[in-house]
């Protein structure tokens, strides 16, 4: 398809970027609440759906957004929200909704320093375990980090492929450094651009074929559709007290990311092949990453890079490969070490978490010293 | 012809109301409503939220249902009506579910004057979890949390979505069938907001403790309280107090 920009280089802010990463993906409505500092998102594509057509509503809360992204998507639309810390929290009941649902959203967490109100203007990287858990029950969902204001619209473009293809919420975890950061980005002639599953008269809630995701129909076209996120079989009907129903519905959910995770899951290597110590890292914490690897590198130290593209589902095979092969993995994150527990929970090696949390990114001169440490 | 709205409902469910409840005769009277407009139900959309009232048109109504979640079927509604103008989209739920945790968004739907019907089935109390105070519970209403009587004053719902700035405001009571049909049919036809608030007695759990032992001395006392604003007129302030005001508050400058 078209990209909805004309090819060629521009010169954007992260949080602009995903605005026009979600117009190229034939984003169709969008429903937001202002908050530091994701609202550049909404007020660009306010300007901007008036000029390619798409619905625009600022809502009363985070609630009332991630509630009328969801009725739009059943009504055929692709669908988004941005949003930061507290916003995402009074979201969490939606993102349960959409994932008991199978409802196609895209949900962009800029993530500012908490916990609380914390540093609106701060980056922090605190959010990687609530996109996980955040709601109540077990499911899985999708969440991806960018690094950069290029990839802000890539993987924005690519949220919006995987919600539509795995009928799932898809989290775009970035971080404020990224939001607000100005570089230069390139638009390609055209973009990739996934459409639902439609299969009229199957079953929406249940298949046992394939991926394992059932087609999608739309509110208005006979289907006649139950929708709820009340335990409930193939078509919709609710069954609150079937324990078979709940045990395949919800052994479903998760299998249908699990299963296919070896799809989901992208990442970057560099200096891989022969590291000793491999630095494991994502969205702006790997631009100082990168700088010190390099650096080290330069000084002839065996220091590699893994970039995690895809936070979850978690990248358990590749950590565990990988743990093998290096002696230590050192993981700077803008956290108390969220990703530095998953990784430990597969790799053998030695893992050595290192945390900031103190609302500024991590100083690639940081990292090096560290890296000198272990070396 | 006693049973031509069986078309309407999607076929092998029972019923999840209580005996007495008054949702049933709710949902019989919007399904007339509908009839009478002659709508395929192919066009619409019916959203609901939790509570006894969310069970009105989920799953029943053989039409697109959406259920969602506690408090919040005005938002859904708000997003699939928005980007699919078509559909003809209408909200039923309790009242605890779109006034006290949604009652934001019932607000800001009617300030909006977003082309949506909501109808609110108002049986002042929380039915499905056992009985507890409501923000329409009258004052001094024995409930499983106000075993003293309500302290507080209910919520005018009609004054406060008309202030709100709906379209079309109306108040009827399920003992008042026929005009109850014709205000939910006028609600459908609005173009902009629609606000229908439906008194519908709750036996099982205000009734028993509110000395309305059973359902028909429910549906007595609705019939003997609810009045018109017609009849509202020679009535004495005390003589008032005891009774719901019932009729069209607004309908959109008509």
């Amino acid at each position: 398809m078209k990209s909805t920009l004309s090819p060629g280089s521009y010169y954007f802010s992260g949080d602009e970027a995903i605005a026009e990463g979600a117009i190229a993906a034939r984003c169709g409505y969008f429903a937001g609440y202002p908050i530091t500092p994701s609202s550049e998102i909404m007020e660009r594509i306010s300007v901007r759906f008036k000029e390619v057509g798409g619905v625009f509503m600022q809502m009363e809360d985070e609630i009332a957004s991630i509630c009328s992204v969801i009725g739009a998507s059943w009504a055929g639309a692709k669908a988004m929200t941005a949003t930061s810390g507290p916003g995402f929290s009074l979201m969490q009941e939606g993102i349960g909704y959409a994932a008991m649902t199978e409802t196609p959203i895209v949900v962009v967490d800029v993530q500012r320093a908490g916990p609380g109100l914390g540093q609106a203007t701060r980056p922090a990287s605190g959010d990687i375990m609530q996109a996980k858990w955040g709601s109540h029950g077990d499911y899985q969902i999708i969440a991806i980090c960018p690094w950069s204001v290029q990839e802000a619209y890539d993987q924005t473009i690519n949220a919006f492929n995987l919600a539509q293809k795995y009928r799932t919420p898809v989290f775009l975890l970035t971080e404020e450094a990224i939001g607000h950061l100005q570089e230069r980005m390139d638009i390609r002639e055209d973009v990739e651009i996934f459409e639902r599953k439609k299969e009229p008269g199957a079953a929406p809630f249940g298949t046992e074929e394939g991926d394992g995701v059932p087609p999608m129909p739309a509110f208005g076209e006979g289907e006649k559709l139950l929708v709820t996120a009340s335990t409930h079989n193939d078509y919709g009907i609710r069954k609150t007290d079937d324990p078979l129903v709940q045990a395949k519905l919800v052994s479903r959910l998760y299998s249908k990311i699990m299963n296919n995770r070896g799809k989901i899951i992208d990442y970057d290597a560099c200096y891989m092949e022969d590291a000793d110590i491999l630095v494991v890292c994502y969205g702006f914490t790997a631009r100082s990453s990168l700088f010190a690897v390099e650096k080290m590198r330069g000084e002839g130290e065996k220091v590699g890079m893994l970039r995690l593209k895809t936070l979850w589902p978690f990248a358990d095979g590749l950590i565990r490969d990988t743990g093998s092969k290096a002696k230590k993995i050192f993981i700077p994150e803008m956290n108390k070490g969220q990703i530095a527990g998953e990784v430990m929970k597969y790799a053998s090696c030695d893992v050595i978490s290192y945390t900031q949390t103190n609302g500024e990114v991590i100083h690639p001169n940081t990292i090096i010293e560290q890296l000198r440490r272990l070396v | 012809m006693a049973r031509d709205l069986e078309q309407y409902l999607r076929p092998g469910l029972t019923t999840a109301f209580c005996p007495g409840c008054g949702h049933g005769i709710l949902m019989g009277l919007i399904l007339r409503a509908i009839d009478e407009l002659e709508i395929n139900m192919d066009e619409m959309l019916f959203v609901s939220g939790i509570g006894c009232a969310g069970w009105i048109p989920s799953p029943n109504f053989n039409a697109d249902t959406l259920h969602t979640l506690h408090g919040r079927s005005i938002a859904f509604a708000t997003g699939a009506k928005m980007f699919n103008p078509k559909l003809k989209v209408l909200v039923i739920s309790g009242d605890g579910d779109l006034v006290d945790i949604g009652g934001n968004h019932l607000i800001h739907a009617a300030r909006r004057n977003i082309d949506l019907t909501v109808i609110c089935a108002n049986n002042m109390i929380y039915g499905m979890t056992g009985g507890q105070v409501c923000s329409t519970s009258p004052k001094g209403a024995f409930t499983q949390t106000t075993t003293e009587g309500n302290p507080y004053h209910p919520f005018d719902l009609c004054k406060l979505v008309d202030a709100a700035g709906a379209t079309y405001v109306a108040r009827y009571s399920v003992t008042q069938p026929f005009a109850l049909i014709s205000s939910i049919k006028k609600a459908l036809q609005t173009e902009g907001f629609s606000f229908i608030e439906v008194l519908s007695p709750c036996p099982t759990q205000y009734g028993r403790r509110n000395r309305l032992d059973s359902p028909t001395d429910m549906i007595k006392s609705l019939m003997d309280r609810c009045i018109t604003k017609e009849e509202v007129k020679g009535l004495l302030p005390e003589e008032l107090e005891a009774k719901i005001i019932t009729g069209e508050f607004s309908n959109g400058g008509n």
